[in-house]
């Protein structure tokens, strides 16, 4: 009977190609106004003189916020922030609070007028002089004066720092290469928007895309001065993420713009804001040595990365990988931190995997040619099952599966050591293949669900489907939990005013919730059986509690299934209309962001929900393989097909966890073949600025991709025993398709992306 | 963007009257490009003269070849029976620019006005001589991987982004263009876009309120043997780093009429004549084509980020020639 792992299609799938799907900036409100905001056009320094009277005469105009009026929002302060729940602002810069400018593309202002054209128009012609100062805009010229942090995200930042030395001069076999990769940005196809609605002066409503309403909403009442419970934000559909929707300053904007104006707001960011306010990923420039003995067997990892920040403390951990994969006894990661004028770089899909296992993975792809080891064995040979940092045996790991059955699925073994083999026309072919990983979070979270006595399921807590299939996943485990069908089941998220639950993102969602959600239906099964048990006219009259189970809407006397009363029976004797249940389960210690908002309230936190963190490390893991076609004339690559092998605990759904990864992989080809923004040194300003020119794969680009799971339910996670999926498919994505193009052409490529330029 | 009138002409003297009259006004075709501009205040024409219901829009055999209206859409054009026998070279062109939806909605001669892509132009806080005169390149000192080899002047090193117009300059079309009081006149396609020199703000030679009624191909005998190469860093919706139309006829294998253009090179399609020249009589052999593209690729100057270019078009060159030899294939290049 289990809907739990079926490959059923998404419930909100005909919502979404029918356009009834409501995104944020569809909820458009009676009497609002629209805001666009003016941008710095210097990298740093202030601002001199803005003067608005000239605009404010514009048709139209409503009104012209800067920081000359507008609303005075709480300063920073870290352990206020993280005590509410609101550590998490996109870029720690309270908007339009001081003069200053910190980055070209900076929000200095912000026009509301009647209609967005209206907005826009008078927007471009607001007068604004600065003072410049000298900026800083390129990480190779800043790294002298880079930083080395001792922090990443609450553990330590530098490991071992100079520890492999001896063992890397001693080592038999070593590589020592700098790899680098660029700008990334994450534009989802759905633009930041927010309709901002205040109710009096203390209340106030967000309609906002964002992946976590519970955080938005902590985060806008703290700067706001507002109660938590006097901010709602609603997001019930949101158009992709991929670590940029967290709250940035354009929310709090459109909140200030929409007091001043006194009437609701709405902002939708242009492709071009989205270049320069909503984050990025970070280039870095990263050094990896191995070392091996003549066998091959791993002696020493080193990883330092270059990298830079503006205006929080992440930068991006691309050494993290290098912690976790492999067996070798000593290994050191370290990072040197400089700080850019440039938009604030930010947690993007596998944020530091991606980057970081390029360079490993290529790494140990060179290693292996030197040994003259095929690269699958060499990774088998030095395969670790503990997590190589802590000394935790890794919960459920099939890593060694992964990499037999995509070898096997891909046909591997056709593979030739020395590159330039294979020829087909024009084409160059060749094979690669890498690892993947990505660590198993889980978060606390809260969820209620209610039944109607006509036998009606609902699902309710503040979690996001930001695509990745949430609503449907969420119903199967509830369908499951409960014995009814999943189409009587209705899923509610988006809303901050329901239970808690993390933000989407981390790859937690689903095993933060779903143990919640579990927990929530067996306490609503408990509360039926105790009307059942108290009602004479009951089958299940004077049973005990655990003597009772349940199968298709009914509950049934465990070993005796004529014994049974349904749901509807025992609400409709009881006269109850409605049963409801709500559970909160707690995270993996030390893993995932903590919850901001309420719990469900009475808490419920049975001990064995709780993940074994104290004798496990939680990390999903995999394997990847491609197969490129280089036309060495021309320098283009076609990634001809591509295998993905996934160890990820449990699956939920078939068919929205294989879009999952599939989803990674066609990202990771976008970041191994095209992706990139480059900046104009001089003026510190993006000159990649559009979706013409940020490429990212066509279906032209996308080969068929096999994708395979493990299937293994965790059983140290949690009982469902599903870890996240949302990144793990874009790690080693890139490693395996530069590696194919060394198989391929004998060139060896450590500068993403592959662009014709470096192969011609 | 900014306020600005909207009219729609019945007939297309109407139109270039009312453009005529107005020197901020400019006609609206599919506004592909334009409205983009628009929107980012690049420009801020003061009206729009709807031009896409005016009766230009037909293909038809004329005594000297075939001539294409002003007003078709890019992607009529394309899939018309017409060009794609007499004339695939322009066909795979225009195939392998922008997307299905932009061919849908551009014009012929939106096509031929598309302005550069170059994003100093299109980032109104960065120079540009371009957008505003006498501000400066920001791309000659700049990023500038996607910017001229040949033709560039130290006030403009911008790409002209068609690929239609490449295969038209290989084809010597002609451009019929009708301005006020009925004043009609043609344009060699060679001269239809300027280089930048000193007035990069001028990409062609149309006098404001000239309308493109029509473009002429003349008869040729390329058809068996011609091919449309586009180097670009995704399959399909994105600018080249270098194109190359070729065009071939042969007597036996000795070569009778070539014609190479190149596009992402310059500020307009850059006639690759030493290359044609040094081809002319002799045998179709790779080895020839090699030598043509050397010649041609001699009097690149290429800029700090765009070197590969000069090796690029000169494989570029050698691979179309041979396709073109190969009798041209549909979508090879997506």
């Amino acid at each position: 009977m289990s809907e739990t792992g079926k490959p059923i299609s998404r419930i909100d799938g005909h919502l979404k190609v029918t356009g009834k799907a409501m995104y944020s900036a569809e909820f458009n409100q009676p009497n609002m106004a629209y805001a666009f905001p003016v941008r710095a056009t210097i990298a740093k320094g202030r601002i001199t003189s803005l003067d608005d009277t000239a605009i404010k005469k514009e048709p139209g105009v409503i009104s012209v916020v800067s920081y000359k009026n507008a609303l005075k929002l709480k300063p920073l302060d870290m352990p206020a922030q993280a005590k509410a729940g609101a550590a998490f602002l996109g870029e720690n810069l309270p908007p339009l609070q001081d003069n200053t400018v910190h980055y070209p593309g900076q929000f200095i202002a912000v026009v509301v007028a009647e209609s967005y054209e209206q907005a826009r128009a008078a927007a471009y012609k607001l007068k604004v002089h600065y003072a410049a100062e000298k900026a800083a805009t390129d990480l190779k010229t800043e790294l002298p004066n880079s930083k080395k942090p001792t922090k990443l995200m609450g553990e330590e930042a530098q490991v071992n720092g100079g520890k492999t030395a001896t063992p890397l001069a001693t080592s038999a076999h070593r590589v020592d290469n700098t790899y680098s990769t660029p700008v990334e940005h994450h534009h989802p196809m759905e633009p930041h928007a927010t309709v901002a609605v205040w109710e009096g002066t203390d209340k106030l409503t967000l309609y906002d895309a964002t992946q976590g309403v519970g955080l938005t909403g902590a985060i806008a009442a703290y700067f706001l001065g507002l109660p938590q419970e006097n901010v709602r934000v609603i997001a019930p559909f949101v158009g992709g993420g991929f670590g940029s929707k967290g709250l940035w300053l354009h929310t709090l904007l459109v909140a200030m713009a929409a007091k001043a104006a006194g009437r609701p707001v709405k902002l939708a960011l242009t492709r071009q804001m989205m270049q320069t306010n909503v984050g990025h990923r970070a280039a870095t420039i990263q050094r990896v040595a191995l070392g091996t003995d003549t066998a091959g067997t791993l002696k020493a990892i080193r990883h330092h990365t270059d990298t830079y920040n503006n205006l929080t403390e992440f930068f991006e951990p691309s050494g993290k990988q290098s912690l976790v994969l492999y067996k070798a006894p000593v290994r050191e990661v370290t990072y040197n931190v400089a700080k850019l004028n440039r938009g604030t770089p930010t947690f993007m899909r596998a944020p530091g995997e991606t980057p970081g296992t390029f360079a490993l993975e290529c790494a140990m792809d060179e290693m292996a040619y030197q040994l003259k080891m095929d690269p699958v064995a060499f990774r088998i040979a030095n395969h670790t099952t503990q997590d190589p940092m802590k000394g935790h045996d890794f919960s459920s790991e099939f890593l060694v599966d992964c990499y037999r059955i995509g070898a096997e699925k891909f046909g591997w073994s056709a593979r030739s050591m020395e590159p330039r083999q294979k020829r087909n026309g024009n084409y160059l072919v060749g094979y690669g293949m890498a690892t993947a990983t990505y660590p198993g979070g889980r978060s606390a979270a809260s969820v209620k669900v209610s039944m109607t006595a006509k036998g009606d399921v609902t699902v309710m807590t503040a979690s996001i489907d930001i695509g990745t299939g949430t609503y449907t996943v969420l119903a199967q485990t509830a369908a499951d939990a409960l014995g009814v069908p999943v189409n009587r089941i209705q899923v509610k998220i988006g809303d901050s005013s329901l239970p808690a639950a993390p933000l989407a993102g981390g790859s937690q969602t689903t095993a933060s919730i779903h143990p919640a959600a579990m927990e929530a239906c067996a306490l609503l099964r408990k509360e039926l059986a105790t009307l059942a048990i108290a009602d004479s006219s009951s089958k299940l009259h004077g049973r005990k509690p655990d003597e009772i189970g349940y199968a298709d809407g009914k509950l049934v006397l465990i070993g005796d299934d004529k014994k049974t009363d349904s749901y509807a029976d025992i609400m409709s004797r009881a006269r109850r209309v409605e049963v409801e249940a709500c559970a909160t389960t707690l995270p993996v210690s030390g893993a995932g962001l903590t919850v901001p908002s309420a719990l469900c309230t009475p808490r419920e936190i049975p001990a064995e929900q709780n993940s074994d963190s104290k004798h496990y490390a939680f990390h999903s893991f995999g394997a990847q393989f491609a197969e490129v076609w280089v036309d060495e004339d021309l320098g283009t690559i076609r990634v001809e097909r591509f295998t993905s092998v996934q160890d990820v605990g449990r699956i939920m759904n078939e068919k929205t966890a294989r879009s999952q990864i599939i989803g990674g992989v066609i990202f990771g080809i976008g970041a191994a073949l095209m992706e990139a923004t480059e900046y104009d040194k001089r003026w510190g300003s993006p000159v990649v600025r559009t979706l013409a020119d940020y490429h990212v794969p066509v279906n032209l680009d996308v080969p068929p991709i096999d994708v395979h799971f493990i299937g293994k339910a965790d059983p140290h996670i949690s009982p469902i025993g599903a870890r996240g999926i949302g990144e793990i498919g874009i790690t080693g994505v890139a490693a395996a398709i530069a590696n194919a193009v060394f198989n391929a052409t004998g060139k060896r490529v450590r500068d993403l992306p592959l662009t014709p330029d470096k192969l011609v | 963007m900014r306020p600005f009138k909207f009219s729609n002409a019945g007939d297309p003297a109407t139109a270039i009257t009312l453009v005529s009259a107005n020197p901020g006004a400019k006609f609206l075709g599919g506004g592909t490009n334009l409205v983009d501009l628009m929107k980012e205040d690049v420009m801020h024409p003061s009206e729009l003269v709807d031009i896409t219901r005016l009766k230009h829009a037909d293909i038809e055999k004329t005594a000297t070849g075939v001539s294409i209206g002003g007003t078709a859409t890019n992607s009529f054009t394309a899939n018309h029976e017409l060009i794609r026998k007499n004339y695939p070279l322009l066909s795979m062109a225009i195939l392998a620019g922008a997307s299905a939806q932009i061919r849908n909605m551009a014009t012929n001669g939106g096509n031929l006005n598309q302005r550069t892509r170059c994003t100093y132009f299109y980032d109104v806080n960065l120079p540009c001589n371009k957008r505003e005169p006498g501000s400066g390149c920001g791309a000659l000192k700049g990023v500038n991987r996607n910017h001229a080899i040949f033709g560039w002047s130290e006030k403009c090193v911008a790409v002209y982004p068609s690929d239609m117009a490449v295969a038209l300059a290989a084809l010597n079309a002609v451009v019929h263009v009708e301005g006020r009081n009925n004043a009609k006149r043609t344009i060699q396609f060679a001269d239809y876009h300027r280089l930048p020199g000193d007035t990069p703000e001028k990409d062609n030679n149309l006098k404001q309120g000239e309308l493109i009624t029509s473009i002429d191909l003349p008869t040729n005998d390329f058809a068996e043997r011609s091919y449309y190469l586009k180097i670009r860093e995704r399959s399909s919706y994105a600018f080249a780093l270098v194109s190359v139309a070729a065009a071939l006829s042969l007597d036996g294998n000795q070569i009778k009429q070539v014609r190479i253009a190149l596009g992402g090179v310059a500020h307009k399609p850059w006639r690759a004549s030493v290359a044609e020249k040094w081809l002319m009589g002799k045998e179709a052999t790779e080895s020839n084509f090699r030598a043509a593209a050397e010649a041609e690729l001699k009097n690149a100057r290429p800029l700090e980020h765009n070197k590969f270019k000069v090796v690029m078009a000169k494989k570029a060159i050698t691979r179309a020639l041979q396709g073109a030899m190969q009798g041209g294939v549909y979508g090879l290049e997506g």
